[in-house]
């Protein structure tokens, strides 16, 4: 369901999203550099993820874009404007929170509308639109309830319709999801993604969960310690991770220990490209996805030999763990029809595609 | 970042805090530091002295104040006797409820609030012929008064172990104490007590502070304690009154101090 | 195998089999059938019989005298006495009494809650005023009294600086200190605190989210604090101004200590028909007076776990 009858909104033409650009943005708390100088730009009505692991920043970002949090250094620009002097109750954006956001003493429909009121829309107008919304969300019915009468699914999504009913420039959502079922994540992922297509609103999607940002966004920017690793279309991040953590953190990877020769990695007798950065020559950990590696049969060329460790049926495919010489595990995708015995010895083949590596540090890996 | 959680209205203006506190706390402070400067005067001449004090101290003052000695034994024997009743008869049945009876929960709940609907005053009225039987079975010391006064700080000791049993998991602890082959015994000692030590040490505490300021039953069941006496001595010496009331205040007021102290978190760097 | 009946199995269990493991057995209570039932409950009989003995019988003990006379023959006499216009003044007294204490204590108590917003709950500053507020709050009787007549009193400092220095005598017209007026200033100093200790909680229980989401909203701090914060505030701050009332209402040390002259307050009353021998000095009118007591305090109450329950609702 869409929104169809017209809105008059004091902020852009509905359907229109802004265009949102963070410059060298910096942000201290106390010794502590949350943000390191971030770079982003936006495109109207694009769906960005920020993915990283806790305390990377992804959330001070966010903040930052709405005035929640002010920077020490460089600028943020919505449309054009530099926003940073600019109080969070004037920069025209929508937020959705992690939980516990909509108002407790009001029914849904009063919490959609509180917006439209902030902006002083009459009385039967805004309740109008605040019905609408909530019929986008598919919630309609649920107008007269209050917050504690609804699940943790159902209240996201009045979230979310209080968010966008006064037709923001931008919408930001802090980490969504991450208090729900898996099942209605999934669920709501998706009508999120469908949502802010049909408005054409432009969105930054806060998670730290990749299976996430991969399926609904745009672009993903990984960050971690306050600086963006990578940002780019999912199939991109995974693809050609620029680096071993971008590669770490995006899919699965098996570390084997290999060593750099002229450019390639060599991995148990097999060479491989390396993408990114050249290495030096020396020792260093090959990063290979569990799809890049077959199983084979003794005599082979290039087969490894491994023994089972375990393996597990994922409805559609199976993964085993295999322990190689050396005693590193290696994970392989394969079809449910091969069913790896535990304890048995099997042979494997790499095929040639690309590896992210990193160097052996004398600690451990850098990554 | 205090400065936005101001523009956003989470936190109040610093100067509007400060002004606020400041204010009331000169006004509080104010009787404390009448009472503080009083007991330094000297008559009525307007001069201040330390005899007040020093007198305290001096050889006669065991057998001048003897009354308000014994009195201050009597309190402190009391809070001890309360004390021994909140641990041994409440904090049990706390657990008992919490692990074995969930239903009863509220039942508790509710009798351990009674006290604050039953007043003193009005509870006093109803004890005398009760006391009258206590007397017979137990004799008339004083000691006999802490059953009256377990029920008094009933809420408060009640509040204090209820908000640790609900911080810790109780229920799941025994539970893991007893897949681990521990006796229900054991389970109590050296699972469950430990982890209810800050309850517990706060229930005794506000016992303690609650006995040392308690008045109503013992004027009106004729006994003897700090508050009565204090009130008969400050008739005619009102300088040794003012100064006891003052050192049970600071009394109470540490025993608090160390209540709050004892809620903080351990250190373990962890802060997020 | 629950928790609950793990006791009586494990006895059972170990007395027949001790060389089994008592968690491997399958859950059985019916070995020991209904008598094992009620030997669960053996373990509430202590705490049981003390309440019984202290809180139960004297609370019957002291609303029921008032329908008997001294001779143990039933009466409505003593209630009726309640009418008298004496007694209803007394009741009139102790009302406005708590009342005004009630709403000045909720109202300062409340601002400095406000004031104590954003502090670090483990911090110095709210360890030093969560520790004073519980020992002022139960600072009653006769070491208030005694401090605010050394604050206040006909020979305090202040009194005397303000007759001799600017010429103003708050006693012109009487010293007020030792009637009820006095009441009105010395109960709001453990009213206050008192007010603290409940409210705090609540005020806290706001969640950052309601003020942010209100930001994002378009909305400004007064927005926040007029449709928000106060609305949401608003069960838990009549609780605790119900606290307060019930609170001064049943207060006796103080104005025992206090009023010299008179019983102007229900507590005092009752201490009067206690011990005295006038002509309201019957025994047992001190029970109608308790009944009187415990049936506003019950209402009271009763309005407060209303309020309470709809705050836990909303702040979970």
């Amino acid at each position: 369901m869409t929104l169809t009858a017209p809105t008059r909104t004091m902020s852009a033409e509905p359907g229109s999203g802004a265009t949102v650009e963070l410059r060298g943005v910096v942000k201290n708390y106390g010794a502590m550099q949350a943000l390191s100088g971030i770079d982003l730009v936006m495109r109207p009505g694009e769906f960005v993820a920020l993915l990283g692991p806790s305390g990377c920043g992804k959330t001070t970002a966010l903040r930052a874009l709405s005035g929640l949090e002010t920077i020490d250094s460089g600028s943020i620009l919505i449309d054009g404007v530099d926003v940073a002097a600019v109080p969070t109750n004037k920069r025209d954006i929508g937020m959705v929170f992690q939980s516990y956001s909509l108002f407790p003493h009001m029914t849904v429909v009063e919490n959609v509308e509180f917006g439209l009121r902030m902006r002083r829309v009459a009385k039967a107008d805004r309740r109008e639109r605040a019905t609408e919304a909530l019929e986008m969300v598919g919630l309609g019915a649920h107008g007269e309830r209050f917050a504690h009468q609804l699940s943790g699914g159902q209240q996201q999504r009045v979230a979310l319709a209080r968010a966008l009913v006064t037709r923001p420039r931008v919408l930001l959502l802090d980490e969504p999801l991450s208090a729900l079922d898996a099942k209605v994540r999934v669920q709501l992922r998706e009508e999120i993604r469908r949502i802010t297509r049909d408005l054409g609103i432009t969105t930054v999607f806060v998670t730290h969960d990749q299976e996430e940002a991969l399926a609904v966004a745009d672009r993903v920017a990984v960050m971690r310690a306050g600086r963006i690793e990578q940002i780019g279309a999912p199939q991109e991040l995974y693809a050609t991770p620029a680096n071993p953590f971008v590669a770490d953190f995006v899919g699965l990877t098996s570390r084997i220990p290999g060593e750099v020769v002229d450019g390639r990695i060599v991995v148990h007798g097999i060479a491989l490209p390396l993408l990114g950065d050249a290495l030096p020559d020396g020792p260093a950990v090959a990063l290979i996805r569990p799809e890049d590696v077959a199983l084979a049969a003794a005599g082979d060329a290039d087969a490894i030999e491994a023994t089972v460790v375990e393996s597990s049926f994922l409805g559609s495919l199976r993964r085993t763990s295999f322990q190689l010489e050396g005693g590193s595990l290696l994970s392989v995708q394969h079809d449910v029809g091969d069913h790896p015995q535990v304890g048995e010895r099997a042979y494997l083949r790499l095929k040639r595609n690309a590896v992210a590596a990193s160097v052996v540090t004398s600690e451990k890996s850098a990554i | 970042m205090t400065k936005n959680a101001v523009r956003i209205g989470t936190e109040p203006n610093p100067v509007v805090r400060w002004v606020i506190l400041g204010v009331v706390g000169v006004v509080f402070a104010f009787p404390i530091l009448a009472m503080i400067e009083f007991t330094f005067r000297d008559g009525l001449s307007g001069a201040h002295t330390l005899d007040h004090w020093t007198g305290l101290v001096s050889e006669d003052a065991a057998r001048t104040y003897r009354n308000l000695f014994t009195a201050i034994g009597n309190s402190l024997l009391l809070a001890v006797v309360t004390v021994a009743i909140v641990l041994v008869v409440l904090l049990p049945t706390m657990i008992l409820v919490h692990l074995q009876f969930p239903r009863l929960k509220r039942v508790l709940e509710f009798v351990c609030i009674i006290p604050i609907t039953v007043p003193a005053i009005v509870l006093v009225v109803g004890l005398a012929p009760v006391y009258a039987v206590v007397v017979r079975v137990f004799g008339g010391s004083i000691w006999t008064l802490a059953f009256a006064y377990g029920i008094t700080v009933l809420p408060y000791a009640y509040r204090a172990i209820q908000s640790n049993l609900d911080a810790v998991d109780v229920v799941t602890l025994s539970e893991a104490g007893r897949t681990l082959s521990a006796d229900w015994g054991r389970v109590l000692w050296f699972v469950l007590l430990p982890n209810l030590k800050r309850g517990v040490l706060a229930a005794s505490f506000i016992s303690v502070a609650v006995v040392l300021g308690e008045f109503t039953i013992a004027s009106l069941l004729n006994r003897v304690n700090l508050q009565t006496a204090l009130l008969q001595v400050g008739q005619s010496d009102p300088y040794v009154a003012i100064i006891f009331a003052l050192l049970a205040l600071l009394l109470a007021f540490l025993l608090l101090l160390s209540i709050g102290r004892l809620g903080r978190p351990r250190r373990s760097g962890s802060g997020s | 195998m629950t928790v609950a009946n793990a006791p009586v199995l494990v006895s059972g269990v170990v007395q027949a089999e001790p060389g089994r493991h008592p968690v491997t057995e399958p859950a059985g209570t019916t070995r020991r059938g209904r008598f094992g039932g009620l030997a669960k409950y053996l373990g509430l009989a202590p705490f049981a019989v003390y309440v019984l003995i202290f809180l139960g019988v004297p609370t019957v003990l002291a609303v029921a005298t008032g329908f008997f006379t001294e001779d143990g023959a039933f009466t409505l006499d003593n209630i009726a006495g309640l009418a008298d216009p004496v007694v209803l003044a007394t009741f009139a007294s102790s009302f406005w009494v708590s009342a005004i204490t009630a709403i000045v204590g909720s109202v300062v108590g409340a601002l400095v809650c406000y004031a104590l917003l954003g502090t670090r709950a483990g911090g110095t500053l709210r360890s030093l005023i969560d520790s004073a507020s519980s020992v002022l709050a139960q600072f009653g009787g006769v070491m208030l009294a005694f401090a605010f007549i050394a604050a206040i009193g006909g020979q305090s400092l202040l009194t005397l600086w303000l007759k001799n220095t600017l010429g103003f005598d708050i006693y012109a017209d009487g010293v007020w200190l030792y009637q009820p007026a006095g009441l009105l200033v010395v109960y709001t100093y453990f009213q206050v605190p008192l007010m603290i200790i409940t409210f705090l909680p609540a005020l806290e229980g706001l969640k950052s989210q309601w003020a942010e989401a209100n930001a994002t909203l378009g909305g400004t701090r007064f927005t926040y604090w007029t449709r928000i914060a106060f609305p949401v505030l608003a069960p838990s701050f009549f609780g605790s101004l119900l606290l307060l009332f019930a609170n001064a209402f049943s207060s006796y040390a103080t104005a025992a200590a206090l009023v010299s002259q008179g019983s102007p307050i229900v507590p005092l009353q009752i201490r009067a028909a206690l011990v005295s021998e006038t002509v309201l000095g019957r025994e047992n009118m001190a029970g109608a007076l308790a009944l009187g007591m415990v049936v506003v305090m019950v209402v009271v109450m009763w309005g407060y776990s209303v309020l309470q329950a709809r705050t836990s609702r909303w702040q979970k």
